[in-house]
């Protein structure tokens, strides 16, 4: 997912009757459905694991512009450009809802990009893989859009006020770029044979990658129980990814692409597929930034950050002497 | 099919074509969030304006081909945009300034085009004159912002100006297109758009606090085709690359 091992409070969840009365009347306001907004009491580490999913989230947003940017000026047509474009301007655009969302818990969005380019905090696995050919912008679309949304429609329902309504409009979006993404794919399965082994390869590339966006099973995780106590996780990690291998297996038969995955197989008693986990030596690998492309991405985001300094320092000195000039004219 | 209408239509399409590339190249790298979305923004609606012109080139000459083919088939000497438009984006000012430049020229064309006896052209510029109007507004004011920033912002506008300048003087220039363009009164001469494009480029520059260069050089074998820069080609080698490399393919 966009938000990968969120680590909590790592105490576990307290019961309604060992909370203080301001936590209970909280968290009994989050059982019954309501919304918590930024003015309301929060625990502090509500706040704080608040702070790093939607900082995380957006972070991906921003260094997701860069894997499908890589294509924007090769991409094969002009229709086929102006779509790419208009996906990367919403992705920049879900970063802007999301930093804003972000910001409403007191935190500031250079604080988070401080955060960012420091290490402290971080993006998506997903974005550390290259794109390498026309079909990944297919593949990406597909799956890693269509990954994202199996967790991102859920958390519409989520308890933080800001975040839910956030992910209202992303969610509009996302679904408009996974068609794009399975448009793509379409014309390359049903193009040239170069075409269909350019989209073969592509979804071998990025079938584990894509599993490993839900994060390692959490079925023991304590962070899970108390983020999922508080509704800001709303399903497992393992119930997201079967319910997006139960809904891209039959897409790939419909392409006529092969999964790769010797092991996946219909389980009649379960009502879903059994599937191979992807490498998890090779995702905290990712994490640690040891994966294909962490060192660019990160580099471009702080290459783009810095040399952009003088900008924002320009516009800001402008605007302080606009205002002077105003309050001068008074 | 008129020669001389093809040949305008592709100038109008190159230009939006070539400057949309160079735009888009900032994805994810622009020094703002918000800016990041403004070009992207702009990179859109310059392609999409290609995506007219150059459709309405193709159905001019006649031949069979489509926008695609004249933007992903045509080699550098067939390409008629502006010089100006296909340098590289250097840093954001003069990617801004050089957007700036264009903007005011493009906005009264665009406006001129609107009023064209051909109705398609008239439809065409139409629509685009509202997204020209509002890159101007945006970049008339990136310029003043940087140019009256700080001592550092401010250099680099002035850098960014002086390197540019010499470029400028190609969107005026006229040939036998042009002026028969302007006898059937399907498009402005472009000479004829000088004076209001000086008035709204002083005023801004001005306010910028930045100096107008007094060098009136300019070079030119863009729009005409005889020489481009050596920067188009490599422009091509990756806007091209996927037609070029599988040429049987439908994308």
């Amino acid at each position: 997912m966009y938000a990968q091992m969120i680590q909590s409070t790592g105490k576990g969840v307290k019961t309604l009757d060992e909370m203080e009365p301001e936590e209970r009347a909280f968290q009994e306001r989050i059982n019954a459905g309501g919304k918590i907004e930024p003015k309301d009491w929060m625990p502090d580490g509500y706040r704080k694991n608040l702070i790093r999913q939607i900082g995380q989230h957006a972070h991906s947003e921003i260094v997701g512009q860069l894997p499908e940017g890589n294509w924007i000026t090769r991409a094969p047509t002009l229709e086929r450009k102006a779509i790419l474009l208009a996906k990367v301007q919403d992705e920049a655009g879900h970063g802007l809802y999301l930093y804003c969302a972000a910001e409403t818990l007191g935190i500031t969005r250079d604080e988070m990009f401080e955060a960012l380019h420091e290490g402290r905090m971080k993006y998506s696995s997903i974005f550390n893989y290259p794109t390498l050919t026309w079909a990944d912008m297919g593949a990406v679309g597909w799956l890693v859009d269509g990954a994202a949304i199996m967790n991102q429609v859920p958390l519409q329902r989520t308890s933080y006020g800001p975040y839910a309504r956030a992910m209202v409009r992303i969610c509009k979006e996302e679904s408009f770029h996974q068609r794009q993404g399975f448009d793509i794919m379409m014309k390359m399965c049903n193009g040239t044979d170069a075409q269909k082994k350019m989209a073969q390869d592509a979804l071998n590339r990025m079938w584990f990658p894509s599993l490993m966006m839900f994060g390692p099973s959490d079925k023991e995780s304590v962070h899970s129980e108390q983020s999922m106590a508080w509704k800001i996780k709303m399903n497992t990690n393992d119930e997201l990814r079967q319910k997006f291998v139960d809904q891209t297996v039959p897409q790939a038969q419909y392409l006529g692409l092969t999964i790769p995955d010797e092991t996946l197989a219909w389980n009649e008693e379960k009502g879903g597929y059994d599937f191979a986990e992807p490498d998890w030596n090779e995702f905290f690998d990712v994490l640690k930034g040891n994966g294909p492309c962490n060192q660019e991405r990160l580099q471009t985001r702080k290459d783009a950050w810095e040399e952009g300094a003088w900008v924002r320092e320009g516009m800001l000195a402008h605007a302080a002497k606009k205002r002077s000039m105003k309050v001068a004219a008074e | 099919m008129s020669a001389a209408l093809f040949e305008m239509l592709l100038r109008l399409g190159d230009n939006t074509l070539v400057l949309g590339h160079r735009v888009s190249e900032w994805c994810g790298k622009a020094p703002v969030l918000e800016e990041d979305i403004a070009l992207a923004n702009t990179a859109l609606d310059l392609i999409g304006q290609t995506q007219m012109w150059l459709g309405y080139a193709a159905e001019v000459e006649g031949k069979g081909r489509s926008a695609d083919d004249l933007a992903m088939r045509r080699d550098v000497w067939d390409f008629r945009n502006i010089l100006m438009l296909e340098r590289p984006n250097l840093d954001f000012g003069h990617t801004m300034m050089r957007q700036f430049l264009f903007d005011a020229f493009h906005r009264a064309q665009l406006a001129a085009l609107a009023q064209s006896s051909n109705p398609r052209v008239a439809e065409i510029a139409a629509k685009a004159v509202k997204e020209a109007t509002y890159h101007l507004d945006r970049s008339a004011e990136t310029v003043v912002a940087l140019g009256d920033g700080t001592e550092v912002s401010h250099a680099k506008m002035q850098t960014a100006l002086d390197l540019l300048w010499p470029y400028v003087g190609e969107m005026f220039e006229s040939d036998d297109v042009d002026a028969q363009m302007a006898a059937e009164g399907i498009a402005p001469d472009p000479d004829g758009l000088r004076a209001a494009w000086e008035a709204t480029v002083r005023d801004t520059l001005s306010e910028a606090t930045l100096t107008v260069p007094q060098d009136n050089f300019a070079h030119k074998g863009g729009r005409t085709g005889a020489r481009h820069t050596e920067h188009l080609g490599h422009m091509l080698t990756q806007m091209q690359w996927l037609q070029r490399a599988y040429p049987d393919a439908t994308w």
